[in-house]
């Protein structure tokens, strides 16, 4: 167990590498009860967020979910978060490691009629992802969940526990985010793998978290991305919206978009078995930049990271150098992202 | 879950194991290091003979989660490698003590394996990192 933003969490249970190709092949359940949540009622609880975020919550429906980042007014990143949007209500979803931080910047910050309230002490989560996620979830459930499109949720009961029934996640994979009370997710978790495990639901912790997210693509908050760099060079231009409302960050975000920035993201992949980790250079000839992120990929079954480089630096395709403890491997610049499921 | 910890080994504060084999030694890290590492997926071993001081690192060993230095029991000169375990790392987690061992060794000094930890030393080492 490692103790993570106040909360004693596994960073495995059988191995990363087994857990990872479980929820690959099966599926994984994860306890992400440590993440953070905040909740906005009022008239004005949408107009409030959508001034705090680079994308467009105006738009969303009830029922739908999106990824957001929330930047200061220098286009650093505050955070990404999720935002879902409820009938009566919106929910902030924020990392762990932010929510005391960021529920300063959004009280700070909101405008109008809006109530705010952490609700994160109140709100536990559990994943199920992999591809037989949902046909696990459907025999506990009367929801139709073949009618709950990738980023919607809806509300009702799993394993007779109230329960916002979310597919959203941070796999690379279909499944779903179940956002439970505190009190229901022991039984909730015992349900799941008692009914989930004869069909290869295992449990999965921190580790392989960690290793689909980057196979994924997916930002890690605090090693990707944080104040210093902005949505535009980490690659999240599709979550920023110049629509007719403004954000906080927009003034500097169109500059950056007129202009280009300096520096962005790129997926690396190693030819030889080294493992790229975070601040190893990326060398090009000369060095062009540095990992945020690396790891050993049980997929690919290399080393396959994220990093920085100089907007004039290489793209993918392009053989480069990661500097390893002072020696240099070979590796690739990639597409991102290295791993995207098959779709049915 | 109870590490093994072999009584006829010896070993050091830094989670290595030594068996005499002759007038040479035989190294690896233990079932307990091997554990708190996770699934080893890289090895990086010396491409040639070369002296080590005690306590000097010789190599690294990584899972996928940490990286960790390889460190020389006692003074030595390194004569072999275990290339097995650097093209199929998991024999470290499957079989430390045997098919998973990493270097082997000639010593300065042989009698220096009496200065290093008996199993009933190491076990007490273990317990209080547990």
């Amino acid at each position: 167990m490692v103790p993570f933003a106040g909360f004693s969490m596994p960073l495995q249970y059988a191995g990363i590498i087994d857990e990872h190709r479980a929820v690959r092949q099966a599926m994984g359940i994860f306890d992400l009860s440590h993440m953070g949540e905040f909740r906005l009622t009022g008239p004005d609880a949408v107009a409030a967020v959508d001034l705090l975020v680079t994308n467009d919550v105006r738009g969303m429906e009830t029922g739908q979910v999106k990824y957001t980042p929330m930047c200061y007014p220098d286009g650093g990143i505050v955070d990404d978060i999720l935002v879902y949007r409820y009938a009566d209500r919106m929910m902030l979803v924020v990392n762990a490691a932010n929510i005391d931080k960021d529920l300063d910047w959004v009280r700070g910050h909101v405008e109008g009629d809006v109530v705010l309230d952490d609700v994160s002490d109140d709100t536990a989560l559990i994943a199920v992802q992999g591809p037989k996620a949902e046909a696990l979830l459907q025999q506990l459930t009367d929801l139709e969940l073949n009618s709950i499109p990738y980023y919607h949720f809806a509300e009702g009961e799993v394993g007779g526990v109230r329960a916002t029934i979310s597919r959203t996640g941070y796999t690379g994979e279909d499944g779903f985010e179940l956002y439970v009370a505190p009190e229901d997710t022991a039984p909730l978790w015992r349900r799941l793998l008692e009914q989930g495990e004869p069909d290869g639901l295992r449990r999965a912790g921190l580790g392989a978290r960690d290793t689909l997210r980057l196979e994924a693509g997916y930002m890690l908050y605090g090693n990707d991305i944080d104040h210093t760099t902005s949505p535009l060079e980490a690659g999240l231009g599709w979550t920023v919206k110049f629509g007719e409302n403004d954000f906080v960050g927009r003034g500097v975000l169109e500059g950056q978009k007129a202009r280009g920035t300096p520096r962005r993201m790129v997926a690396i992949a190693m030819e030889g078995r080294a493992i790229p980790r975070p601040h190893y250079p990326i060398v090009r000839g000369e060095p062009v930049g540095s990992l945020t992120s690396g790891t050993f990929s049980p997929t690919f079954e290399r080393g396959i990271g994220l990093g920085y480089v100089a907007a004039s630096g290489p793209r993918p395709g392009d053989d480069i150098e990661i500097e390893i403890r002072g020696q240099r491997h070979a590796a690739q610049v990639v597409k991102k992202p290295m791993y995207r499921r098959e779709r049915s | 879950m109870e590490s093994t910890i072999p009584d006829d080994l010896r070993y050091t504060a830094s989670d290595e194991w030594v068996r005499r084999d002759g007038d040479e030694m035989v190294s690896g890290i233990t079932a307990f290091a091997a554990e708190q590492l996770g699934d080893i997926v890289y090895l990086q071993f010396p491409t040639a003979k070369e002296h080590y001081d005690q306590g000097q690192a010789y190599g690294e060993i990584e899972s996928v989660k940490a990286v960790s230095d390889l460190n020389a029991p006692l003074a030595c000169e390194i004569v072999d490698v275990n290339w097995d375990v650097d093209e199929n790392p998991a024999l470290v987690n499957d079989d430390p003590y045997g098919r998973g061992w990493l270097v082997r060794f000639k010593p300065d000094d042989a009698t220096d394996y009496e200065s290093l930890l008996d199993a009933a030393a190491y076990r007490q080492s273990v317990t209080e990192r547990s």
